[in-house]
């Protein structure tokens, strides 16, 4: 744990992590990690970034005390961190910008990309538009069929929307098809991956793209209550919000922090998304990670209500936290997720997305375990006005 | 040092690879490997399309293990594995029908393709184990580059199974010096940008890349993606010591599962070897 820089040259966070792809893609990579490390020490890249991040996305966004959710549940003074305020809705729009400009810097004009349910897909069409850049989008068929607004939404943004027919035909098979059609154009195509999986830069840069959101929150809690909070809150999918809050707290020792995962219908039904909490350590999509597979080592499909945590891996500097011991992950399920999600509409007039649903019913759990004078931040990382439909489909409405 | 032990060092048996290759250089011949998906279309037929493989002429065989998540291959070979995983095939299982293959085939080497997870959920001891016991020659790793192969390259070299390289169009000059070092049986030459079964070859190119690469290496290079029939293994495999073909023989099993015409399997499956066979040894 101590002061290491992590990850290693080769994208290793302990024994997980690194380069587990073919041989074709290595000096994509390779060339990829060269201009990120170039971009990174160039203060003209950091300036044009900080000036989309705060112009287009809106940033920083707020820190926001939910006094009566605090009052509430009895427990900690919780603070949201609000991703949901950003342009596009979620926390993605912060990394998809870092990455669509690295893609200019190289030139490249052809930009792919995975989506599961579609936000990741929103934010990179919504930036590939704003610069001007062709734009096609993987999207499992099955994901397709159940997104249709946000498929929507893209196609308006000018993107092409690519339904994959391939194995269960949701996020981990437009991951598989987006790498296959970079491996054919890597010539000309930027893949902006939207978590912080893949091969190595991927899990580095992506989390460097989105610690500006603990970075932000850090200093606007100094800033209202002077120190550190207690424990920081957030959902774990992919986990690139979650290391995006985490990241700049990690040398924080006294900062408690939870990642929570998409329990399902439970972790003991075994229809869950519970990669950290359930699964084990194996080799997919480019890196050594935790892992939802059977015993031939073959993916398990995960089950989640909410489409952008419903993934069997997860990225490596995630599994390193947890076999630290410096991160906690614990699963709610999709019931208590739905819970939460009213919750924070009646006390506090906001409609969190579903994903950001799961942390806040741990926050609710956290709050039998601590005390009023405590305080926790909760990453509210994306609206739920995308959910609606899922949400209505529940009481038995059709909208 | 004792007699014992001296008869145990000098015991070290060769790789059937280094065999087969050394006896076709010898010939001014080049290689042919069939790449079959082990389980498709079913795991009964599997043992007598490696059979039919040999018959029509093949030097070595890869064994495709199936897996859930394929990047790196084509439309052809994922339908065929998500087939043969449907239907139960796994790690294990096609270890079992190496072994079955071996019972009457003790010549031919056999390459295990494979992405790194099924090896991992089984351990890596484990699978070198059942490896040796069930004669497998080398592993391809699809997804493992030889930065990653750290830890596993002892256990492989300590159990005599090869790890195989591989070199892309697009791997730099100074990576090839570094695979060159490493390389074991031969190097894997993948001659296009896409994965298993896309577009057409450049085969002007792949012969130029192919003649650059050779230079700095001790191994026989295979050139393998995208070659359809006999006429693209010849047009190929002018630099190379030999060809690896995958989609175009799954192509040959798929027509034959469509016509619902499982007799003829084995027989279409050698004559399409052979042709590739008569190709490759004909004039040009």
């Amino acid at each position: 744990m101590s002061g290491d820089v992590f990850p290693d040259a080769l994208g290793h966070f302990g024994r997980f992590g690194g380069r587990f792809v073919s041989e074709t893609l290595i000096s994509a990579i390779e060339e990829l990690t060269e201009d990120y490390e170039k971009a990174k020490a160039d203060p003209e890249f950091q300036q044009e970034l900080r000036k989309e991040l705060a112009d287009y996305t809106g940033r920083p966004s707020p820190l926001y005390h939910a006094e009566r959710w605090s009052k509430h549940f009895g427990g900690p003074q919780v603070y949201l961190k609000r991703e949901d305020l950003n342009h596009t809705g979620a926390h993605k729009i912060n990394n998809v910008l870092g990455q669509i400009l690295l893609a200019k810097r190289s030139g490249k004009k052809r930009i792919i990309a995975e989506t599961g349910a579609g936000q990741h897909g929103v934010a990179t069409a919504s930036a590939a538009a704003k610069y001007g850049l062709e734009c096609i989008v993987y999207m499992g068929a099955e994901d397709v069929r159940r997104q249709s607004l946000n498929v929507y939404r893209m196609k308006l943004l000018g993107a092409t929307v690519i339904p994959v027919e391939s194995g269960s035909k949701t996020l981990k098979d437009a991951l598989n098809e987006a790498m296959r059609d970079w491996v054919a154009n890597v010539d000309t195509t930027f893949y902006v991956i939207g978590t912080v999986a893949g091969p190595h830069p991927y899990p580095q840069l992506v989390r460097d793209f989105q610690k500006i959101i603990g970075e932000e929150a850090k200093e606007q809690f100094a800033a209202k209550e002077g120190g550190l909070p207690d424990a920081l809150v957030a959902c774990v999918g992919g986990g690139s919000n979650a290391i995006g809050l985490f990241y700049p707290f990690i040398q924080d020792t006294s900062v408690k922090m939870y990642g929570v995962e998409a329990g399902g219908d439970g972790v003991e039904t075994g229809r869950h998304a519970a990669t950290l909490t359930a699964g084990r350590p194996g080799i997919l999509h480019g890196n050594r990670t935790y892992i939802l597979e059977d015993d031939d080592g073959q993916i398990i499909e995960p089950h989640s209500i909410s489409a952008g945590l419903d993934y069997p891996g997860v990225g490596p500097e995630h599994a390193w936290l947890k076999d630290e011991g410096r991160a906690e992950y614990v699963a709610i399920t999709d019931d208590e997720a739905l819970e939460a999600l009213r919750d924070l509409n009646s006390l506090e007039g906001i409609l969190p997305a579903i994903e950001s649903s799961h942390a806040l019913a741990y926050a609710k759990k956290l709050a039998k375990t601590m005390t009023p004078d405590q305080k926790i931040i909760v990453n509210l990382s994306g609206r739920g006005d995308k959910d609606i439909n899922t949400i209505a489909a529940r009481d038995g409405i059709s909208l | 040092m004792t007699s014992v032990e001296n008869t145990v060092t000098n015991e070290k048996i060769e790789n059937r690879i280094d065999t087969v290759m050394g006896a076709l250089k010898a010939e001014g011949r080049k290689a042919l490997v069939p790449y079959l998906p082990i389980g498709y279309p079913e795991a009964s037929e599997s043992v007598s399309l490696l059979h039919a493989i040999v018959d029509g002429g093949a030097d070595m065989i890869e064994l495709g293990v199936p897996f859930s998540d394929p990047q790196a291959d084509g439309p052809v070979i994922q339908q065929a594995t998500e087939i043969a995983l449907k239907k139960g095939m796994n790690l294990n299982k096609v270890l079992d029908i190496a072994t079955e293959f071996r019972k009457t085939n003790q010549k031919t080497p056999l390459v295990m393709m494979t992405y790194a997870n099924p090896i991992e959920a089984m351990g890596w001891d484990k699978y070198l184990d059942r490896a040796i016991n069930a004669g497998i020659d080398a592993v391809l790793l699809v997804d493992v580059p030889p930065e990653e192969t750290f830890e596993i390259k002892q256990p492989f070299n300590k159990a005599g199974i090869y790890l195989i390289n591989f070199v892309a169009p697009t791997t730099k000059p100074a990576r090839v010096s570094l695979i060159a070092e490493q390389a074991q049986g031969f190097v894997y030459y993948v001659a296009l940008k896409g994965v298993t079964g896309a577009a057409t070859l450049n085969h002007d190119a792949v012969n130029g890349h192919v003649k650059e690469v050779k230079e700095t290496l001790k191994t026989p290079m295979l050139v393998g993606f995208g070659i359809n029939d006999g006429a693209s293994a010849k047009a190929v495999s002018q630099e190379a010591d030999g060809v690896i073909v995958g989609s175009a023989l799954v192509k040959v099993i798929s027509n034959a599962v469509e016509s619902n015409d499982f007799s003829t399997l084995s027989e279409k499956v050698k004559t399409f070897v052979n042709s590739l066979r008569v190709a490759l040894d004909g004039d040009n």
